[in-house]
């Protein structure tokens, strides 16, 4: 089987391009993926990894056959075809199978393509929480690949792609920013239909906990706050338009507020 | 920027040639039209020439460009065509360059007046200068504000009045707009002039977790700081602020 498929493929290629065009390089190379990075495909093959994954994605097997070039849909279109042909000349017996066969296909390929997008982003999620994966996503954070935080205090840092939910369909992909610590819409519309299960919830906490150095670097930075003036001088905290976030940006700075801080350790004292 | 000059005094011409049908070819060479009309200069509102021909409003501007008068003049379209075409290529560069500026000054100086507190609420409405992007913001539209009165210090930026903090716009050719051309006051006036347009804030945080976990430090400080916010909600009922009407806290569902 599988040397025939080399054979196909070798002799397909040769014909337009030359080089096989790879589900997922070409997946991730699409625009607007660019927040994906390449899940290898030891990864994938391993058994362990997909652990529960058959039950969340329909057609499975065939979506993981697709994600690892297992099976190529263009080939069989081009057999279907070539059946079709082989009907004119009434070679029956062979040619009525792999008609049929080749049908079937046509119609399921976009079925098919759409659950193999979607077992690969569940398989992303689990990627990228791994040591490689976490380096793949690292080299991407620190080419800006998800964007900068928008806020004029963060002085440009790079974000972190984030779900707010582990199940596709609820929620579309949002970005942490590790300095001020919020969440973000992606900057350009094009990320914004993307899944944020693909992500997964967990990835920007492992993120900060892998890579220590990124949290101390944030504890160094600025904490630089706006405050709304007019011709200089504060807005009264009575007016409708004074001053109700302070706290969302504040740190604590005097020893009064560091004990503070400290009995927040396990709860919310009363204020 | 010669290229657009050229267009300019072209389509002057054409009109000097054809008074005719001068109504529809009239209105698109106003100055302030032609600018206000240019790409990425979506955040500018309309001056109203009367405001800027009244020299009480360009106190203390005479200095800001050469040959004040000339700009002025320029910008409302009183200039004199002859003078225009007479003169020379570098130096009509600098007075659009000058004009482009002092329009900044005085847009700035205008969008805090109630005329122009009026022209902006409805781009505010528009969401002309984009929205928040935070998520728990809601889309809020923002609103352009610089962080120095005098020009070519840094770009405008956007304040949103919900979470009350500063970004960055979006697109680079936003991004490159002095910001003194809306000046620090104007999200304080016009906030003031409009309060109904404060929204109420969300409370509502984001805390990364690890397989459903908080992180330790994360949840801690957003602990604190939901303190602070306790402390200051105690603090203004004290004072009697209705803090249900916009201006307020909008709480957490369910």
């Amino acid at each position: 089987m599988s040397t025939e498929y080399i054979d196909n493929n070798s002799r397909s290629s040769d014909e337009d391009s030359g080089t096989y065009d790879e589900w997922i390089p070409s997946f991730c190379s699409r625009f607007g993926h660019e927040y994906f990075c390449r899940v290898p495909t030891d990864f994938i093959e391993d058994d362990f990894n997909m652990t529960s994954l058959a039950q969340e994605v329909p057609h499975y097997r065939k979506a993981l056959d697709l994600i690892l070039d297992l099976e190529d849909v263009s080939d069989d279109e081009s057999q279907g075809q070539n059946s079709y042909d082989q009907d004119g000349d009434h070679n029956m017996d062979a040619s009525k199978e792999k008609d049929g066969k080749g049908k079937t296909q046509i119609v399921n390929r976009s079925i098919i393509e759409h659950a193999a997008e979607q077992l690969y982003g569940l398989i992303h999620a689990r990627f990228i929480l791994t040591k490689q994966g976490l380096q793949a996503m690292a080299e991407k954070f620190d080419h800006k690949q998800f964007g900068t935080c928008p806020r004029y205090y963060c002085n440009g840092m790079q974000l972190l792609p984030c779900g707010l939910s582990d199940t596709i369909g609820k929620h579309t992909v949002r970005l942490y920013c590790p300095s001020c610590q919020d969440l973000y819409l992606p900057q350009s519309s094009r990320f914004l239909c993307l899944e944020g299960a693909y992500w997964g919830t967990s990835f920007p906490g492992v993120f900060l906990k892998h890579f220590k150095e990124l949290e101390d670097y944030v504890e160094r930075k600025g904490k630089e706050s706006y405050q709304l003036k007019v011709f200089g001088f504060r807005i009264a905290d009575q007016a409708i338009s004074g001053q109700r976030m302070k706290w969302l940006r504040q740190y604590p700075s005097t020893e009064e507020e560091w004990d503070e801080f400290a009995k927040c350790e396990f709860e919310l004292p009363q204020p | 920027m010669a290229e657009e000059i050229e267009q300019r005094l072209t389509s002057e011409r054409d009109v000097n040639m054809d008074n005719e049908d001068s109504e529809s070819s009239d209105y698109v060479d106003m100055w302030i039209e032609l600018f206000l009309g240019r790409k990425g200069h979506e955040y500018f509102c309309e001056v109203d020439s009367d405001y800027i021909t009244d020299r009480f409003n360009l106190i203390n501007l005479q200095k800001s460009v050469s040959k004040f008068t000339q700009v002025v003049q320029y910008i409302v379209d009183e200039l004199d065509e002859s003078t225009l075409e007479n003169m020379p290529r570098q130096r009509l560069e600098q007075l659009e360059k000058d004009a482009r500026k002092f329009y900044g000054l005085i847009h700035a100086r205008y969008i805090i007046t109630v005329k122009g507190l009026q022209k902006m609420l409805i781009k505010y409405k528009d969401a002309d200068f984009g929205r928040c992007l935070r998520v728990y913001c809601n889309f809020q539209p923002l609103l352009p504000v610089g962080l120095h009165d005098v020009p070519g210090e840094d770009c405008v930026k956007l304040y949103c009045p919900s979470c009350e903090d500063l970004y960055n716009p979006k697109s680079s050719r936003h991004a490159s707009i002095d910001g003194a051309y809306f000046g620090t006051s104007f999200p304080g006036m016009f906030l003031q002039a409009y309060p109904e347009m404060t929204p109420k804030h969300p409370v509502k945080r984001y805390v990364p977790k690890i397989f459903g976990f908080e992180l330790h430090k994360q949840a801690q400080l957003s602990r604190w700081q939901e303190l602070q916010r306790l402390k200051l909600i105690k603090k203004l009922e004290d004072k009697k602020v209705d803090l249900n009407k916009s201006g307020g806290y909008k709480l957490l569902e369910g």
